[in-house]
């Protein structure tokens, strides 16, 4: 009877052959090269970056005790963030419908809506929610306008793509069978196609109003309305304590709209 | 058998009747009474109409002049999330196994989930401003941001994946007397690292964007060079800036998905 390493030629156990191995270390090394190139050629001042802890530890030692004087008017602007994720978001629902429907390929009516949805969805997701804001604050100025319209036009492509996903996986045999009878393009849309991307649409929109919750606390630092105003206010007068009761703020409000949109999520899918 | 209809009803979005319009009524009221307490100034949007316009006007045609600038602002934007995502992925390791609830203690657990919580509660641009004050303006405050804005993901992600191993390997591996270290790298490893790898790739990627808007505040890269222009109402470049930072989050989410691809 042979032994196993008589049989297969060596009496160690690898993982991989020799070829993968060069292969792995290629990679690593290519890795290596590009971290290199990236952290000398990098414009940084390098004693800054040994004080750095030291000058962390100094912030977090000045934030506390966090301040809650102005708590009214956190919760006031906080308020005011919750108001901006929920109306952005359920604009944005109700505009990328009709996206959605041009840009799933086998509801669009022609080749060229096709193009025009995809278009919409690439350049609603390309450009981020602040740099849409910074633009809508200068046309509309700074509050809630701009940051609604702005939380708006970055959800659009995030909801049309998703949900255009989804139209383009539907069975398309109710749809045959409502065009078999003569029904309208109305409602074979009615009662084919909504009925079966009903999960996914809701799923898309409660977690784009998750999302939407977190990027609302910045759209203030450009001057778009919600809480960031007041953390700005608070970080140019270096008023640090108050800083940290606004960051605590914000920590409680993503960790609700988590528990809120995990809820949904169960009651409704 | 028959039911006294003969046409079929959709059934409706919530069995409970009392349920479904107490639903109802509290989002009409809640739209309704905040749509109209909002302080919008209508006279504002309207000017804002004709101010889009200058805008857009004084943005077309975009302009290329200063590509110097913008090749600069780049790279910089480029290195920003290379060094970022080496550093948020070694970091997230460690923290990912004391998140996971089945290789830490209870306490070490709670430590672990509450840095993830904390790391992924804030926003990439908060986190930035307090860098930015703490550290100075420029690109280090930008990595430093990353770095958390990684953790918060990675971490989150792979302590998922921890927790869904197969336990017979390590088990395997104990029974043979290994120690702590050999069973980590032979039974715990090769389990989480295509995950890993996927998860870095496409935290690259997302660093790469990210790095864009950080810069707005100060954290270095192409945002910095996006935010001067749009402070000097260079509507053009900034269009400019615009195109390129899309262009290269098209080829860069192009890239990511090709490897991504492979590796699967």
């Amino acid at each position: 009877m042979t032994s196993l390493s008589e049989q297969f030629g060596r009496d160690e156990w690898a993982r991989f052959t020799a070829k993968q191995r060069m292969q792995r270390y290629a990679i690593l090394l290519g890795c290596g090269i590009v971290i290199a190139w990236a952290l000398t050629s990098i414009e940084v001042i390098w004693p800054w970056v040994w004080g750095a802890p030291e000058q962390i530890g100094d912030l977090f030692g000045r934030m506390y005790p966090p301040d809650p004087s102005n708590l009214g008017s956190i919760l006031s602007v906080l308020w005011d963030t919750v108001n901006i994720a929920t109306f952005a978001t359920a604009f944005a629902v109700l505009l990328s419908l009709p996206v959605a429907y041009i840009s799933a390929q086998n509801t669009t009516p022609n080749r060229a809506t096709l193009w025009l949805g995809r278009l919409i969805l690439v350049t609603s997701r390309s450009v981020n929610t602040i740099i849409w804001a910074l633009l809508f604050v200068a046309i509309f100025g700074p509050g809630v306008v701009a940051g609604i319209i702005a939380i708006m036009f970055r959800s659009i492509g995030f909801i049309g793509k998703l949900l255009g996903e989804a139209i383009e996986e539907i069975d398309k045999r109710p749809v045959e069978a409502l065009e078999a009878t003569g029904a309208s393009r109305f409602k074979v849309i009615i009662y084919a196609i909504v009925p079966q991307v009903m999960p996914t649409f809701w799923a898309v929109a409660i977690l784009r109003w998750d999302i939407n919750l977190r990027e609302s606390t910045v759209l203030g630092l450009v001057g778009a309305g919600g809480i960031g105003i007041v953390l700005q206010g608070a970080i140019d007068t270096f008023n640090w304590p108050e800083v940290a009761t606004i960051l605590l703020a914000i920590i409680v409000l993503v960790i609700i709209g988590e528990v809120v949109s995990a809820f949904l999520r169960r009651r409704i899918l | 058998m028959s039911s006294g209809r003969d046409t079929w009803t959709k059934p409706p979005f919530i069995a409970n009747t009392a349920l479904r319009w107490a639903v109802y009524l509290g989002a009409i009221a809640y739209f309704g009474w905040v749509g109209l307490n909002m302080p919008i100034d209508w006279n504002r949007v309207a000017e804002g109409i004709g101010r889009a316009g200058k805008i857009f006007g004084g943005a077309f045609p975009p302009s290329f002049e200063r590509k110097d600038l913008l090749i600069d602002g780049f790279l910089e934007s480029l290195k920003i999330a290379i060094l970022a995502t080496a550093g948020g992925v070694l970091l997230s390791i460690p923290i990912a196994f004391m998140a996971a609830s089945n290789m830490a203690p209870r306490p070490i657990f709670y430590l672990g989930r509450a840095i993830i919580i904390i790391a992924r509660s804030f926003h990439p641009v908060i986190v930035a401003i307090l860098f930015v004050k703490a550290v100075g303006f420029g690109p280090f405050a930008g990595v430093l941001t990353l770095i958390i804005y990684s953790i918060g993901f990675v971490a989150k992600m792979l302590a998922e994946r921890i927790e869904e191993i197969d336990f017979g390997q390590v088990e395997a591996l104990r029974a043979a007397g290994a120690p702590y270290l050999p069973t980590l790298f032979y039974a715990i490893f090769p389990q989480i690292m295509p995950r890993q790898i996927g998860l870095t790739i496409y935290q690259l990627d997302s660093n790469l964007r990210a790095s864009a808007v950080v810069g707005l505040v100060g954290a270095g890269g192409i945002g910095a060079t996006l935010a001067n222009a749009f402070g000097r109402y260079d509507y053009d470049f900034a269009l400019a800036i615009t195109i390129v930072i899309v262009g290269v989050i098209l080829i860069s989410e192009a890239i990511s998905g090709i490897i991504r691809k492979r590796i699967q």
